[in-house]
């Protein structure tokens, strides 16, 4: 919230009160506690998997991600991680950008650019695990 | 997007070097930021030397040697000189405390440097413009609300309560930690800062007080209370040894328990 002109008239308690109490932050608080415990475990999993693949001929390769046990796991990382890094970035974006008109732009283009990578890695497991 | 360099106006320059003292071979050199808004000119950074058997130990009354013996003019806040007021907090050596707390052999630098605490209005050399600060802390209601009719004497308390306000109560409003805290630099206007917090969770956890509901709803913002990311600088900060960053983590916590 940028200072408007004559702002300087209002008082400090004024000026302290602004629009009010927005009530809420705790789920966004709690949610990103609860994906950084997701990705944790998910990752526990998901990483011996990813090294055990990559060894592997192509075939195969495709074979284990094509697993279901396989892809679910690494759908739900996906999605753990993305929003995660949305309402992580969401965080920086609101600590670093005071202009209101950029932060808006920002935080849409950061909820734009999170669905886009996550549907692009999602489509990808899905493609290999539905043998398209 | 922040503004990480100062503008043309506000750099620092060089200041004046003002004479050693004669006659003495114990000096302590001091390096004091000053501005005065008055002569047009940027901030600059004063030498001064001060003879440490003509002064107490403490930073502190170094200053208040120099106001007296050399410099009338360097002006800085200061009352009780034993960390109660709070008066004296500045930038000392690079970290926020009082500087009737901090020792000049506290000090590893050859200089001891001082400053106004970092990112508020200076209102002259080590005078900071605290209104917003004071006015965060108001906002917060730090005084007991009841609905419950006042009792004969008064409101009673458990030890154990009693205890709970240990590490709080104890906060002098000096400063020092809101004035470290990056978070607080950058969304000050917004985040009420450690000082504050601590102070609305001193309320929040007295068992006396009947407004914990509102208290919690008037903080639960994105800016107000999560600003906060457990940077600790205010812990680090604190002259009186209290730890804000535990107390704003309690009232998350309050938060999410009255989620469930």
């Amino acid at each position: 919230m940028s200072a408007s002109p004559g702002s300087s008239m209002r008082t400090p308690r004024r000026r302290v009160a602004g629009l009010g109490s927005a009530r809420s932050g705790t789920g966004h608080f709690w949610l990103q506690r609860v994906t950084a415990l997701a990705n944790l475990l998910l990752i526990l999993i998901a990483l011996p998997i990813v090294i055990w693949a990559a060894g592997q001929e192509q075939a195969q390769t495709l074979a284990i991600l094509g697993h279901p046990l396989v892809a679910i796991v690494l759908l739900l990382l996906i999605f753990s991680v993305c929003f995660h890094m949305r309402i992580g970035m969401q965080v920086v974006i609101e600590d670093y950008v005071p202009a209101e008109g950029m932060k808006v732009l920002a935080l849409i283009a950061n909820t734009f650019f999170t669905i886009a990578v996550g549907s692009a890695g999602a489509f990808a497991v899905l493609k290999i695990s539905f043998g398209g | 997007m922040v503004q990480l360099t100062l503008p043309k106006n506000s750099q620092l320059v060089e200041g004046k070097v003002w004479p050693k003292p004669a006659g003495t071979n114990r000096l302590t050199e001091y390096k004091i930021y000053r501005w005065n808004p008055d002569d047009g000119k940027n901030p600059s950074v004063d030498t001064y030397y001060v003879d440490r058997d003509d002064c107490g130990p403490m930073v502190l009354d170094g200053l208040i040697w120099i106001k007296t013996k050399i410099d009338p003019t360097l002006t800085f806040r200061r009352s009780c000189r034993e960390g109660i007021c709070g008066s004296c907090a500045m930038n000392i050596d690079g970290t926020n405390t009082l500087a009737c707390l901090k020792s000049m052999d506290e000090v590893d630098a050859s200089a001891v440097k001082i400053y106004p605490l970092p990112h508020m209005p200076v209102v002259k050399d080590l005078v900071p413009d605290l209104t917003q600060f004071y006015a965060q802390h108001a906002s917060v209601e730090p005084w007991l609300h009841t609905e419950t009719p006042a009792p004969e004497k008064e409101w009673r308390q458990g030890r154990g309560d009693r205890e709970k306000l240990d590490g709080l109560y104890e906060c002098i409003l000096c400063a020092c930690c809101s004035t470290s805290c990056p978070s607080y630099w950058w969304n000050g206007d917004r985040y009420l800062g450690p000082a504050a917090l601590l102070q609305a969770y001193r309320w929040l956890i007295d068992s006396r007080d009947e407004a914990t509901g509102d208290r919690l709803d008037d903080l639960e913002d994105p800016f107000r209370l999560y600003r906060c990311h457990t940077i600790m600088n205010c812990a680090k900060a604190c002259p009186k040894g209290l730890n804000p960053a535990k107390a704003i983590a309690e009232i998350k916590k309050m938060m999410v328990a009255r989620q469930f």
